[in-house]
């Protein structure tokens, strides 16, 4: 134990370090950050992962298909939705099976509303690392009504296990429709409500204003994706560039900024909800009729290959890298969690600035520790 | 015996006994002449200090649980939520619940720790505060000591809480609790700067440093209406760097909860955390009691010029209503921004005080002298 508590790059002269975590109010988790500090001013940021590692990888190769979505579910509880679809598109590419159109529109607008449940509860926890702890009811108090409609239809609030291969679980429930125009209403109305309290406030922008520049060279090198990199112009945006389920055919904007400050991952978020709402406005008045699922076998055996299947979650790139050896179970599952990409550069964009913007930034970056571990 | 005093002291009243809520004097020299007659002068000052303390100490507990119990109702109020209603109607028991689980908790020993300054660092931070309430006038005639100095008093007494807060991080033994101390003891040192010369321009104004006095002299008109201008920017440099001085946020970096999850007292537990946590809101208190004392005539009711009929209205609220209703508005104020805004960093803290606040406050000082000079003031 003592020599993973001594710190080798601790300049024993000047400097000094902090165990930030594994149980700290910032971290959003499980998450321990051994910070190096001369004074207030951070020299030097070492994660240590690893205290919410349950194997799911490992755990993935020996129960069925079908199964493993409840597994990933749990890799990043805010967006578990976006996990399960980035299995079931990676089987049915496989199995070569023909989706349809009800399917992908009705994962599409689950998707888009977890994407905004997430960003709400990024904002909601980012104003309370900032200090201002009335976001986080705030954020909450809204975010609420889209859980109510997910336990509407799927039975779950933030762990749904809606998608399953070949389709989905359920129908949706008969009021879905109306509840989400009602949600999308309602939350057009409150969006500038954030603005007035966090956006716009003088104080939370001469704190985020320039503070942990990330360069685009950077997110490109480090993999940073989503939302976090498409603050610093990393153009990365899979809904864009590799379109799945019903992405093709809605209109919307990869929201991009060339700053990469902490400001502009927090901006890039707010503005992310509104483009999900337009998403969701186009597909929710004309959902086609159809079946909610594709039969499929009873066991579902992938056939040997290769496959590799890529989505946008609320966090950035989700990858899932699925070797099959034709057996019902996988024989190897890899996640890219775009959570552990984001994690790396962490060290890099805190150097020289003072302990609170290590909490800023960390923040804006928007960890799910279970997503890094996984 | 102590009946006896009672029912000397009710029938030694000159005027009707319920007279004192208008002027406490009438009370206090009923009860010191009865003394007097059954006593020795010596054992009659003892008597009284003691008298004092008790009802200090009550005063002072009780003031702390209400004001805990408000800021949880107001924040739940900003927050969409109810805030504490189990215990009590509307829940005003809570923090007296609190309060007793607190005494009945564990005080946990801190290894490697400095037993002695990390024990008695909550008792400076105690015992400062109540010497502050001291020299507070609560209404007429309503306070313990009349110095001539009073605003220098209570000015030299708020500003020794540093003490108990950089002691308590010193001796925790503690990284979080020693940055968390530090950065008190920077912002206290700083931010004392700008209270001492916002109450300067107010001292100016009011030719004395006796509370009493000041009290006295905002009859026709509170200083913050005689003052105008310069009295406002006082008043809400005053407020900005009282708010700063409390470690209330957007200045509570001591404690900034996300972090170093709670600063100097992070190490603390049981009855020792609650008294930090109660000279907080004392110290708020004392903050705005002083903010309504000088800006907001303190007890003193509000009078307009020459209006008799509305002046004598006025003057049938009791002076302790007025005090405390000055005192609870200047404190939700506190609250409201405290519950809006995000926390500062410590740079920007530092910047705000050395950059801006000081500068305005010095040319502040200076245009109040030429006021006062000039007699533009009402």
């Amino acid at each position: 134990m003592e020599e993973q508590v001594k710190n080798p790059i601790v300049d024993e002269q000047e400097e000094y370090f902090i165990n930030m975590g594994p149980q700290h109010p910032s971290t959003h988790g499980v998450l321990r950050l051994v910070v190096s500090l001369k004074g207030e001013i951070v020299k030097n940021v070492e994660p240590h992962i690893g205290y919410i590692h349950r194997g799911i990888e490992k755990m993935c190769e020996s129960i069925t298909y079908p199964q493993i979505i409840h597994l990933t579910d749990r890799m990043d509880y805010l967006s578990a939705h976006m996990n399960n679809e980035v299995v079931c598109l990676a089987v049915e590419k496989a199995l070569e099976v023909e989706i349809p159109d009800r399917i992908k529109v009705i994962r599409t607008i689950m998707s888009e509303l977890s994407r905004i449940q997430s960003h709400q509860l990024f904002w909601a926890s980012y104003g309370m690392d900032m200090g201002g702890q009335t976001c986080f009811f705030y954020g909450l108090r809204d975010r609420e009504m889209i859980l109510d409609i997910f336990e509407e239809t799927t039975g779950g609030r933030m762990i749904v296990s809606y998608n399953c291969p070949g389709g989905l679980m359920y129908d949706i429930h008969p009021n879905f429709q109306k509840r989400v125009k009602d949600f999308i209403k309602y939350f057009r109305k409150v969006l500038p409500e954030y603005d007035a309290i966090l956006t716009g406030n003088v104080i939370f922008r001469e704190r985020s204003l320039g503070i942990g520049t990330l360069s685009l060279e950077d997110a490109i090198s480090f993999g940073v994706t989503g939302p976090s990199g498409r603050a610093s112009g990393f153009s990365c945006d899979v809904r864009k560039h590799e379109p799945y389920s019903a992405y093709d055919r809605v209109k919307f904007n990869e929201v991009l900024y060339t700053e990469g400050d902490t400001y502009h991952r927090y901006l890039a978020r707010v503005e992310e909800m509104r483009e999900s709402m337009n998403i969701i406005d186009q597909l929710i008045d004309n959902i086609p009729e159809g079946p909610y699922a594709v039969k499929m076998k009873p066991v579902i055996k992938v056939p040997e290959g290769e496959y590799f299947q890529r989505v946008e979650t609320a966090r950035g790139e989700l990858g899932m890298f699925l070797i099959s050896d034709g057996n019902k179970n996988p024989y190897r599952v890899k996640f890219r969690s775009p959570n552990f990409s984001n994690l790396g550069v962490l060290n890099q964009i805190t150097k020289d600035f003072k302990i609170a913007d290590l909490v800023a930034i960390a923040g804006s970056l928007d960890f799910v520790i279970p997503d890094i571990d996984r | 015996m102590l009946l006896d005093i009672a029912a000397n002291s009710i029938s030694s009243l000159k005027e009707p006994w319920w007279k004192f809520i208008y002027d406490f004097s009438v009370l206090t020299e009923a009860i010191d002449k009865s003394l007097k007659g059954s006593m020795s002068p010596f054992w009659v000052t003892v008597t009284e200090m003691v008298i004092i303390g008790i009802v200090f100490l009550l005063f002072y507990a009780v003031i702390g649980l209400f004001l805990v119990y408000a800021e949880r109702k107001v924040c739940a109020f900003i927050q969409n939520r109810l805030g504490p209603n189990r215990i009590g109607p509307y829940g005003i028991f809570q923090t007296i619940a609190d309060l007793v689980k607190l005494l009945f908790k564990e005080l946990i020993p801190i290894k490697n720790a400095d037993n002695f300054l990390f024990n008695l660092a909550p008792y400076i931070v105690i015992i400062v505060n109540f010497m502050t309430i001291a020299a507070i006038p609560f209404g007429a005639g309503m306070l313990a000591i009349d110095f001539n100095i009073g605003i220098f008093y209570i000015m030299a007494v708020s500003s020794m809480s540093v003490v108990g807060v950089l002691l308590a991080g010193w001796s925790s033994n503690s990284k979080y609790s020693l940055i968390g101390a530090m950065r008190s003891g920077a912002q206290i040192v700083s931010y004392e700067l700008s209270v001492g010369l916002a109450l300067v321009t107010i001292v100016i104004l009011a030719g004395s440093m006796q509370l009493s006095v000041i009290v006295e002299s905002q009859r026709d008109g509170w200083f913050i209406f005689k003052g105008h201008i310069s009295a406002v920017i006082a008043f809400v440099i005053y407020l900005i760097a009282g708010t700063a001085e409390t470690n209330r946020g957007p200045f509570d970096l001591a404690e900034a909860e996300s972090e170093l999850t709670a600063g100097y007292h992070t190490e603390y537990s049981g009855i020792r955390f609650a008294f930090f946590y109660l000279a907080e809101y004392i110290n708020m208190f004392v903050i705005a009691s002083i903010a309504a004392t000088l800006f907001l005539g303190g007890w003193m009711p509000f009078h307009v010029g020459n209006w008799e009929g509305f002046n004598r209205i006025m003057d049938f609220i009791p002076p302790i209503v007025w005090y405390f209703g000055k005192t609870f508005f200047v404190i939700w104020i506190m609250m409201l921004y405290k519950w809006t805004f995000p926390r500062l960093r410590i740079d920007q803290l530092l910047t705000l005080e050395w950059k801006y606040l000081l500068p305005i406050n010095l040319v502040n000082v200076l245009i109040m002298a030429l006021l006062v000079l000039m007699g533009w003031h009402f």
